[in-house]
């Protein structure tokens, strides 16, 4: 039995979480094999959405957790503890728009409002809050990179990676909001009452 | 139809309450009851008298002490056109009341009190927007002596409302920033850190650290003392600045019984958001519950904003989260296997 519940993100950041997971002499080998389960007993994991890590952790239903930046960023006011950058998972956190002119420039300086698609409201609202924009925030749940090119908005914040996606659906970053990597983050209750175990887990982190 | 007829509501709002807010019914009630009932004797005992205060108070009242955190939330019009708050905390008023009701009483002072308080938070289970409150403000005794005193009624009250498993982290509000002031950060930067750190972002404070290109032992320092927390340890072997810096909590620590002490964790990161605390600090925490279930500390200043500059020590127990992490212990955490 493990002595941490350590909750960890499905998805892009899933593959390395486990690969660290095992250098750090957890085991990690029931998770890989198996898709559907959701809770493992004898590593501690639990396997979930990036965006619930918080959740979790936050209630201290797990003691530990693994999950990307723009999800702290957008969840900012949970109260946790966040306590390595642990550099895996990089990403921009961008403004983009339909290559060519600029239409998100046009409608700001033409109509005074620039209208954004993104599944980060909170980090798009404070983004063009900060700096001085009226934007009017549309939150979407699939594909962002189709609002800009149906005239639903002009502009897009979205996260990318290599940029891929942006560029075949012919859109360009036009500004950049953060860099956002994989953080590991504790409930703060777990981290006092657990400290030499999540201390020792976080000295074999800085030796790998 | 038999009971509210919802659909002859107009505005469909006879079955709602203000978010954050909720209705205990008699199975609850009973069990609250029992637990403050065993908690007041505890008060009492220890020579704290029972006060109520109003749970309106004029907006200047809360304007007067530094209250960066918890600042009223909810504001309304008396008939003269006066803003008029709803206490986000019971230290405020009873610091008012102190000043005005006992401007001449030989100190030390001990009260106590049951009240609800009133907080613009998130609502999720143990955040309320109107929260009962259980707890002692000790006005005229000064540290090491008060707050040592303060942290037995502490221990005594959580084993009478039956709490098994709890710890007290004890931490020193004035510790981190006066280590960053002998290290010679500048202030702007130490706003900084300090922010960082109490938004509990250790990327953030590193990331603040390494950019003031101070030398590697005096970074190092500075990284390691929010982490540092443990039995009392912790306090020694240490030396210059952190030597002093830890110093207040030595005394606290050497005034303590055994029962209180072992409940203790030095916690040299702990830091209130709270801008009044001036000394030490606590918080209480159990394994059955992932938030606080209270917290406290000295504010030797806030009386003073009142005219009547006296020292203080307090402490304010949720009674909602401390039921809740009863409950826990008592089912015990069946999935979590050997903890």
């Amino acid at each position: 039995m493990s002595e941490l519940r350590i909750a960890v993100p499905r998805g892009a950041l899933f593959i390395d979480t486990l690969d660290l997971l095992d250098r750090l002499g957890i085991e990690t080998g029931e998770v890989r094999e198996n898709d559907r389960k959701l809770l493992f007993e004898q590593s501690g994991i639990v396997t979930m959405r990036p965006s619930d890590v918080p959740t979790y952790v936050e209630a201290g239903a797990a003691d530990l957790g693994i999950t990307g930046k723009d999800v702290l960023m957008e969840q900012s006011e949970r109260e946790l503890y966040e306590l390595v950058d642990l550099g895996y998972g990089q990403c921009r956190m961008v403004v983009a728009s339909v290559a060519g002119e600029d239409r998100a420039a046009e409608a700001q300086r033409r109509l005074g409002v620039v209208r954004i698609a993104t599944k980060y409201p909170r980090i798009a609202a404070r983004h063009f809050l900060h700096t001085g924009r009226q934007a009017e925030i549309v939150e979407v749940k699939g594909s962002v990179e189709l609002a800009p090119l149906t005239g639903l908005v002009e502009g897009i914040v979205d996260l990318t990676a290599t940029g891929t996606t942006l560029r075949e659906n012919g859109l360009v970053v036009r500004e950049e909001i953060a860099v956002c990597t994989a953080r590991l983050i504790a409930n703060p209750v777990a981290h006092k009452l657990r400290a030499r175990t999540i201390d020792g887990l976080l000295e074999r982190l800085s030796a790998v | 139809m038999s009971g509210i007829d919802r659909a002859g509501d107009p505005n469909g709002a006879i079955d709602r309450i203000p978010n954050g807010t909720r209705d205990v019914l008699p199975d609850e009630m009973r069990e609250l009851r029992a637990m403050t009932d065993r908690i007041r004797a505890v008060f009492e005992h220890a020579g704290y008298g029972e006060v109520y205060t109003p749970a309106l108070e004029y907006e200047g009242t809360f304007e007067r002490a530094d209250t960066a955190g918890t600042r009223p939330a909810y504001r309304m019009f008396d008939e003269q056109g006066k803003v008029l708050v709803l206490r986000p905390d019971m230290t405020i008023p009873i610091a008012r009341l102190v000043a005005t009701r006992y401007p001449h009483a030989e100190p030390p002072l001990r009260f106590c009190y049951m009240a609800h308080a009133y907080r613009g938070v998130r609502p999720q289970r143990g955040q309320a927007r109107e929260f009962l409150q259980a707890g002692v403000e000790l006005i005229g005794s000064p540290a090491p002596e008060g707050t040592a005193e303060a942290l037995g009624v502490l221990c005594a009250s959580l084993d009478a409302a039956g709490l098994d498993s709890y710890s007290i982290g004890l931490g020193d509000a004035s510790l981190y920033p006066s280590l960053l002031e002998a290290v010679g950060v500048p202030p702007p930067s130490r706003e900084r850190i300090l922010t960082e750190l109490v938004d509990g972002d250790f990327v953030g404070v590193e990331r603040e650290v390494h950019e003031l290109g101070l030398s590697g032992d005096e970074s190092r320092l500075l990284l390691s003392v929010p982490r540092t927390r443990g039995g009392p340890e912790v306090l020694e072997g240490l030396s210059g600045a952190l030597h002093d810096a830890v110093g207040g909590m030595r005394e606290v620590h050497a005034r303590l019984s055994p029962r209180v002490a072992q409940r203790l964790i030095f916690d040299l990161g702990l830091v209130r958001s709270l801008g009044y605390y001036t000394g030490a600090v606590f918080q209480v925490y159990d394994p059955a519950y992932g938030v606080p279930i209270g917290s406290g500390g000295r504010y030797d200043e806030l009386l003073g904003s009142f005219g009547r500059p006296l020292p203080a020590v307090g402490f304010a127990l949720n009674v909602e989260r401390l039921h809740i992490a009863l409950t826990g212990e008592e089912r015990g955490r069946a999935p979590r296997g050997a903890r």
